[in-house]
């Protein structure tokens, strides 16, 4: 069958996407497909579009291959894998003029009919996999991997980057890698006999990919608290963070447990729910341990009165918050930035908290460990703020590094026969005037006993109500906030930093931002960019915002967040700031900002006529 | 109010224990609670408790919450880290505190409030995950500190100061924790510390989750005529049914009742308990028997008193369930928790 004609040839770049039902094993042909690309040396992200839901329900998972190593969701669709009959009629509708459909042509369907100016493109994939395998579940499963196949053939997938790849998943189970390449091999030989392979969009070998890794941030992010030496992990799961301490424990039960004894060198804890299980992450840090919990928007919610405890108490502890979309249980399995505020602020009374930023999963790995680093040093709860699609979605970031010459900074701590030395120990006084002071550790020294509590205390950690006394700790506490803007990661500056427009943002937000403004520069349109990778602001933030006359603040949730927060935290002019904001819960594409981007420059020149 | 700090100073006659230290050494600031609290002569059972064990001050870690009883924790053992938490949410920080050193000894201090309505939860939690721990609930029926409210724990039909009658039926600790799987369960009463200390002293030794009700009368807002925590009530209605002693290790066990009236209780240090049963037939080793004994009594307005509920809580215990190195996870040297970059370097094949 020759090529349809009106499609432009794509190679390297396109998205393909695969409509599903969950529950259904789809997930490991899809991740057979992008990770065979990836293989093939061309860059590729992944993106799950999943429901809150166990089984039955429509669930997409989409593969943007771009040989340009852009991760960010474009919104459109060139070839449509749709395997699911219920969303069918609008799986059809999204593919993009001269774009393909795959179909299971098993059954006939009448809306076929509904596009022109599309290929559409049917396997019998159901009545292929009943043919040839047995068992209702293994012919289910099997019908995902002959689609594999199918792909395969279309795209111009080398079979062998396939089995390899199926030969290392099944390592422990030969008769299944003969099973499934059965299937790759139906889906290949019928494509190649029946359909115009390979397509116009089709993979080209390259040489993009080595040096890098296909993770989730959350993945990576469990990996890094396990390089930081954090041995306690208490938490209550919730999407999209529950990944998060499944990776910790998983790589724990390889790298934790001794040979000899079969000793653990952690403990997970699975709390009765978040309040505990951040209470247990105090308890542990305050007794010298280094602990976490992965948790999102709604277990911070419940945090709060405990967060409020270990900033005043002075106790470190990591907190990640995986963000999805809010309010309330809101969108469990759809991604947003929209807890900045409640972290930046979590609990009552005057608090405010270290924020670290990561744009993609291998800042979550080095964040992760850099958190445990700040809480010690700090003496105060860090919030390493992710979202659902950094955490839950394949990216292509480089490969994981460690330095072997990394020593935890615990900190402040004092040792026994440091607390010898001392005529007395007082728990908040500053020695050292950067607002930290010294601590000691439970079972140590009778002589480093003090009493850590949540209430009125002054500088000796006695109780107080004294007006004074209060004063002398709170504002410490503030100065030790000073303190830790000079302490957290740098923001990033993109551009040469005297350009008229500047844009700030963080997070997510960083791949589509960067991928538009390539595109804004080839139309001639230049702006200075500033990724913020951690709150309190540093002063390279607070020099940015002073030598732009126009500020785009990009960010994903309703309210303009991260805006507030620069306008609450920083000496600019809030007539500077712009928002540009994007919070339906999926990721942020570049199109979207390219044209919020070029609207806001057209208001901002209008208005800049206006006043000259 | 500022704490204030008793002066140290102990005349040289007083008794000293295996550490050379007199009671004096296992005191803490001065109570701020008011004259004639029970809560003031559990803290005194502790204090001697603490002593006669020879306890090393460093090596207890007191954890409360919030509320008169959870103020406590400083007027003891000062040589001893304190934690005094959020409400009703001391369990989890033990809970966290006891995962990342296995080694120290947990003393939480909680109230009816703490325990039964705001913590309930984490309390059935911490016994559930059966945390190494005395749990102390200094219980009175009401909440002191906002003046005079029932608590969970308050009886039906018991009287407030103002007069007005609880009609909820409360919680009983003790019952609670026969229900949760807790294997060290006692009753007493913060006006006799003869039955008091050898409990608490056991409960310290015992080996995962240890609570300990103590009837605690407030003298200010429920001490009157028509209220069952009362000073006069509870000694009425107080019933001992086990006579604890506390026999350390490698003392000897002298036996001197009557064979069917006593019973001794391994605890997993190597010391023991010897009970002395003041009612005939009851057996504290049998859980069930104890709950539908205590359950009887309580219908009859009958506090039964002493240890209750004794069994091996070891096999459960947070440690033994996670298989936890035996070192505390605070002192593993940084070098035995990281795989090194070479590991890292060949995970890094899995996601390709």
């Amino acid at each position: 069958m020759p090529a349809p004609e009106h499609a432009p040839e794509r190679l390297n770049d396109f998205v393909l996407k695969f409509a599903n039902v969950n529950g259904t094993g789809s997930a490991s042909a899809n991740t057979l497909i992008m990770k065979s690309i990836f293989r093939s040396g061309v860059p590729v992200v992944g993106k799950n579009y999943f429901p809150s839901n166990i089984q039955g329900l429509p669930t997409w998972y989409e593969i943007r291959v771009s040989a340009e190593g852009h991760h960010s969701r474009t919104g459109r669709v060139d070839l449509m894998l749709a395997m699911n009959i219920e969303t069918y009629g609008r799986d059809v509708k999204e593919v993009a003029p001269g774009g393909f459909l795959l179909y299971d042509s098993t059954w006939p369907r009448s809306s076929l009919l509904e596009r022109h100016d599309i290929t559409v493109l049917g396997v019998p994939l159901a009545r292929l996999c009943n043919e040839n395998f047995e068992g209702v579940r293994n012919r289910i499963l099997m019908k995902n991997i002959c689609y594999a196949g199918v792909l395969a053939a279309l795209l111009d997938i080398d079979l062998e980057v396939i089995r390899a790849l199926v030969t290392e998943q099944y390592a422990k189970k030969p008769k299944l890698v003969d099973a499934n390449m059965k299937a790759i091999d139906l889906g290949y030989a019928f494509a190649k006999a029946n359909l115009p392979c390979p397509l116009p969009l089709r993979v080209v070998r390259l040489d993009k990919t080595a040096g890098h890794v296909l993770i989730d941030g959350n993945t990576a992010a469990g990996l890094g608290c396990l390089y930081a030496g954090a041995t306690v992990g208490a938490w209550y799961p919730i999407t999209p963070s529950t990944s998060l301490m499944d990776a910790f424990r998983g790589f724990c039960e390889r790298y934790r447990v001794d040979a000899a004894t079969g000793e653990r060198n952690y403990v997970v804890l699975q709390a009765e729910d978040e309040l505990a299980a951040i209470g247990m992450v105090i308890g542990a840090s305050w007794n010298g341990a280094r602990a976490f919990t992965p948790t999102s928007g709604p277990g911070i919610s419940l945090m709060n009165e405990f967060i409020g405890l270990a900033y005043y108490a002075e106790v470190p502890c990591v907190i990640f918050d995986v963000q999805r979309v809010g309010p309330s249980t809101g969108m469990p399995t759809r991604t947003q930035q929209c807890d900045l505020l409640l972290c930046a602020y979590a609990s009552h009374g005057d608090t405010r908290h270290v924020l670290l930023f990561p744009s993609d999963p291998a800042e979550c790995f080095h964040f992760a460990a850099q958190a445990f680093d700040l809480a010690e040093r700090l003496q105060t709860p860090v919030f390493v703020l992710s979202d659902l699609d950094i955490g839950m979605n394949d990216w292509m970031v480089p490969e994981l590094t460690w330095d072997d010459a990394y020593r935890p900074d615990r900190g402040k701590v004092l040792s026994a026969e440091e607390l010898a030395k001392l005529e007395k120990f007082h728990r908040y006084v500053d020695k050292d005037g950067d607002g930290i002071t010294y601590r000691t550790l439970p079972g140590v020294s009778p002589k480093g006993a003090y009493f850590t509590r949540g209430s009125g205390h002054n500088q000796t950690g006695g109780y107080t109500e004294d007006a004074a006394e209060y004063r002398q700790v709170v504002d410490r506490l503030k100065r030790k906030f000073g303190t830790a803007a000079t302490l957290v990661p740098k923001a990033v500056l993109e551009g040469p930093g005297n350009r008229d427009v500047g844009i700030v943002s963080h997070g997510s937000c960083d791949g589509p931002i960067r991928e538009a403004l390539g595109r804004l520069a080839r139309d001639g349109l230049t702006l200075d960019y500033l990724r913020v990778r951690a709150f309190p602001f540093g002063a390279e933030v607070e020099s940015f915002l002073a030598q732009h006359s126009a500020i785009l603040v990009i960010e994903q949730n309703r309210d303009a967040q991260l805006k507030s927060l620069l306008t609450l935290e920083t000496a600019v002019e809030k007539h500077k700031l712009r928002s540009i904001l994007h919070y339906d819960g999926l990721p942020m594409t570049a199109d979207f900002i390219a044209e919020a981007v070029r609207t806001a420059l057209g208001a901002t020149a209008r208005r800049a006529a206006v006043a000259g | 109010m500022t704490s204030i700090v008793k002066p140290k100073i102990a005349h040289p006659s007083l008794p000293k224990n295996e550490l050379g230290l007199t009671r004096r050494g296992y005191e803490g600031t001065m109570s701020t609670l008011c004259a004639g609290c029970g809560h003031d002569s559990i803290t005194a059972a502790i204090v001697e408790a603490c002593w006669g064990l020879s306890m090393r001050p460093e090596q207890l870690v007191k954890l409360s919450g919030i509320g008169c009883s959870s103020k406590t924790t400083a007027y003891f053992v000062s040589g001893a880290h304190g934690f005094n938490g959020v409400h009703g949410r001391m369990p989890s920080i033990a809970a966290g505190a006891n995962a990342a050193n296995r080694e120290l000894t947990y003393i939480g201090i909680s109230g009816d409030g703490d325990s039964l309505s705001i913590g309930l939860g984490q309390l059935a939690h911490a016994i559930r995950r059966n945390v190494n721990m005395l749990y102390v609930i200094e219980n009175n029926g009401v909440y002191g500190l906002t003046k005079g409210q029932f608590s969970a724990s308050a009886d039906i039909g018991t009287k407030s100061k103002k007069g007005e009658a609880n009609l909820q039926s409360p919680v009983d600790p003790v019952l609670l924790a026969l229900t949760l799987g807790a294997s060290f369960v006692a009753r007493s009463f913060s006006g006799d510390k003869a039955q008091l200390v050898p409990l608490l002293q056991a409960g310290l030794r015992h080996q995962g989750f240890a609570l300990i009700d103590v009837l605690s009368p407030c003298v200010t807002f429920n001490d009157h005529e028509g209220s069952t925590k009362s000073y006069a009530f509870t000694r009425e209605h107080y019933h001992a049914a086990v006579e604890a002693d506390f026999v350390p290790r490698a003392s000897e066990i002298a036996v001197d009742y009557a064979p069917g009236e006593s019973k001794v209780v391994g605890l997993h240090d190597g010391s023991h308990v010897r009970l002395k049963k003041l009612d005939g037939g009851y057996d504290p080793s049998d859980r069930a028997a104890a709950y539908s004994y205590i359950e009887r009594k309580l219908k009859d307005g009958e506090y039964v008193t002493g240890l209750i509920h004794a069994g091996d809580g070891s096999a459960s215990e947070l440690h033994a369930v996670n298989q936890t190195a035996a070192t505390p996870l605070n002192r593993l040297p940084y070098e035995r928790l990281t795989p090194g970059a070479a590991a890292l370097g060949k995970l890094m094949a899995r996601y390709r």
